[in-house]
């Protein structure tokens, strides 16, 4: 007799404060610090109803003192315990980088190994709800860009769960980059696919490897993120017109999953990255010379890429809309790619 | 400038609760306090000699803060030094063979070679990293103690710094959370009158024990050059620590007798000559030590003379070790970059 098996859904914002409950209840190590992570449960939701849960002792709200705080989850963590703490936005890291590269990132290398940081850094990123530029930023390539660091960015509900998880356990410093627009928030634009099904039981993703989260033939669209929505969406209106587009979710940027990238492109022979960072010197060029590197005989056509112009991100809406990638420019870049304009 | 003097003795609390505690081992912190003068010697010879890469900063003068210090902490206790950390280091029980080999950057050394001179960390005594940002590792030992209140040990953390790190943001941010949690950590102003190379008084605004104060944290002025009062000082800190009393604050007056690194030689422009040779000849903290372990009985010259002979030869084996060994393989440059 077939059983229907009952589909729990979740948001994302629901899903990675699940997989911190239950790494905390796993682990007595884990603990949230951060601004407004106790009664408020994080300003996007990332440690709801946590703190009835868990307590003060261990979901600490913090001073508006990130230099402070994020230092002590280094020293928390090189002594026994493996703290989660909150950056509310990815935009705020001017004020305590140093504490994050200079030490979250290096002491581990510095020492020969002899020590190890065990944190995760949950972060807000990402615009389109005039936010202005302090307040929009996904910064990912900036991070990318330092050693010691490992860079998680989920786009669905199950990949945010899985990660949470497996950062948690990792023996790494790794940021956990959530965007605003994918976490099912009733107060953002409405958002289908930020709502999906997640296991009840605690499961991990692997950091590091890429997801294919749409399988196609004609070309392959590299993103991350809100961007993986942009690009499903896109690739269900280039269906209707015969072009067949592989989305290939990041999921991580470091490790970077060169293999999938490679592999991905050797069978379409034609590579769109969109990527809603800065365009130079970020994600973009560094998937589009990974491809250079190992699938350049393959290539069709010469790789293209969506990105951020490298503007500070406009308040206005129209500007707003103008600079981020979407749907439509998603849409009209694949048609070229497969053109060959 | 003159040296600091006549700073307060241990107040009667610290008296009292010395008086419980079994007496410290006295000769063993001069033999500590010596081992630091003799490693910064051989360093600066090394360097001299350009057989030591990089700019090391010596603590030579301000042995009594280190030692006294960790005098009072147990193995499990947990530092985090500076720049000038190599004192912090041997305080803590670092093997000198292993510091030599790590400020030449051999495997052998504590970071096997990947550190250096700023970033020794050692983790089995507690030591959870020299750092080469003024003021860097506030953070960290305030998280240390956080972790200890947290997995409900009685463990302590001491954060080294210098005067010069009053200038920055972190120590501010931090005191407050750690006065708010009452978490056990022992901010250790070591005060050697320069940042870098321009002195507090230019750097310094209004009373510096006021800072810690207006958060609420007990603050205490120390003579730096004696061991014994640094000691008692934070034997008081750390007994308030461990009974959940939270963050204590010592400012201890020292001085540096080098430059602020090994490369910076000719000081005249900064400070003076007559100012370096008073607080060499007048406040020296192993002079002091010595007169005073001799002047009340506690030793003999014959035995500080066989504690800087046995010093010597394990300082001298450290140098020949750290010489001998090999360097790093270049295979091995992109490991430990992750867990």
């Amino acid at each position: 007799m077939a059983v229907e098996m009952k589909r729990r859904l979740l948001t994302t914002s629901k899903a990675v404060a699940e997989g911190i409950a239950q790494e905390m209840e796993r682990d007595p190590a884990v603990f949230v610090m951060g601004e407004d992570v106790g009664v408020y449960g994080g300003i996007f939701g990332a440690t709801e109803g946590l703190l009835a849960r868990f307590g003060p002792e261990r979901i600490m709200d913090t001073p508006i003192s990130e230099t402070g705080f994020i230092g002590a989850a280094t020293g928390a963590a090189l002594s026994g315990m493996r703290p989660i703490a909150e950056l509310m936005f990815i935009d705020f890291f001017g004020v305590c980088m140093d504490q994050i590269y200079n030490h979250m990132a290096k002491i581990h290398y510095e020492s020969g190994g002899n020590v190890r940081v065990p944190v995760v850094i949950t972060t807000a990123i990402g615009g389109g709800y005039s936010d202005g530029a302090q307040h929009s930023q996904t910064l990912y390539g900036t991070f990318a860009h330092l050693p010691g660091l490992k860079i998680v960015v989920p786009s669905t509900p199950y990949d945010a769960k899985g990660l949470m998880i497996a950062a948690i356990r990792d023996d790494n410093p790794v940021l956990y980059m959530f965007h605003k627009g994918v976490m099912g928030l009733g107060w953002m634009t409405p958002n289908p696919r930020a709502t999906g099904e997640v296991p009840e039981e605690p499961y991990t993703v692997p950091i590091g490897k890429a997801d294919i989260k749409r399988p196609g033939r004609d070309l392959t669209v590299v993103t991350v993120s809100l961007m993986v929505h942009r690009a499903l969406d896109a690739a269900e209106e280039l269906a209707a017109e015969g072009i067949e587009a592989e989305v290939l979710d990041l999921r991580s940027i470091v490790p970077l999953d060169r293999e999938a990238i490679v592999e991905s492109v050797r069978r379409t022979r034609r590579l769109l990255v969109v990527d809603e960072d800065y365009r130079s010197f970020g994600m973009t060029g560094e998937v589009i010379t990974s491809v250079v590197e190992g699938a350049f005989d393959y290539l069709d056509a010469p790789p293209a890429r969506l990105a951020l112009p490298d503007v500070p991100i406009p308040y206005a809406r129209p500007l707003e809309q103008y600079v981020l990638p979407s749907r439509e420019r998603i849409v009209a870049a694949a048609r070229d790619l497969v053109a060959g304009r | 400038m003159t040296p600091a003097r006549g700073a307060a003795d241990p107040s009667p609390l610290a008296r009292k609760r010395a008086r419980k505690r079994p007496g410290p081992d006295w000769l063993r912190a001069y033999e500590r306090m010596l081992k630091i003068r003799l490693f910064e010697d051989r360093v600066n010879d090394l360097y001299q000699r350009g057989r030591m890469p990089g700019l090391a900063h010596l603590s030579s003068g301000e042995e009594a803060v280190a030692v006294g210090v960790c005098l009072g902490l147990r193995d499990d206790d947990y530092i985090t030094s500076t720049h000038r950390g190599h004192g912090h280091c041997l305080a803590k029980g670092a093997a000198v063979d292993r510091m030599f080999a790590e400020l030449l950057g051999k495997a052998a050394g504590y970071c096997g070679g990947k550190g250096g001179s700023m970033h020794i960390a050692d983790q089995e005594r507690g030591n959870l990293g020299a750092n080469a940002i003024v003021g860097g590792s506030m953070g960290i030992a305030t998280g240390a103690a956080l972790s200890s209140k947290q997995r409900g040990t009685d463990q302590v953390a001491v954060c080294f710094f210098g005067d010069g790190a009053l200038g920055q943001g972190l120590l501010y941010e931090v005191m407050n959370m750690a006065a708010l949690w009452r978490l056990p950590v022992l901010y250790v102003c070591e005060n050697n009158l320069y940042g870098e190379y321009t002195p507090g008084t230019e750097t310094i605004a209004g009373e510096a024990l006021a800072r810690p104060r207006a958060f609420g944290i007990p603050a205490a002025e120390v003579d730096g050059q004696d061991v014994r009062a640094v000691h008692a000082a934070t034997g008081e800190a750390i007994d308030r620590a461990r009974a959940g009393g939270g963050p204590s604050f010592l400012w201890c007056n020292t001085y540096r007798y080098s430059g602020h690194h090994v490369g910076d030689v000719d000081r005249a422009y900064y400070r003076e000559r007559d100012e370096e040779r008073l607080w060499r000849e007048e406040r020296d903290p192993l002079a002091l030590a010595r007169a005073w372990l001799i002047g009340d009985g506690l030793t003999t010259p014959a035995t500080l003379d066989q504690v800087h002979a046995a010093v010597t030869v394990e300082v001298d084996a450290g140098v020949a070790f750290a010489l001998e060994a090999d360097y790093p393989d270049p295979s091995k440059v992109d490991a430990d970059v992750y867990a």
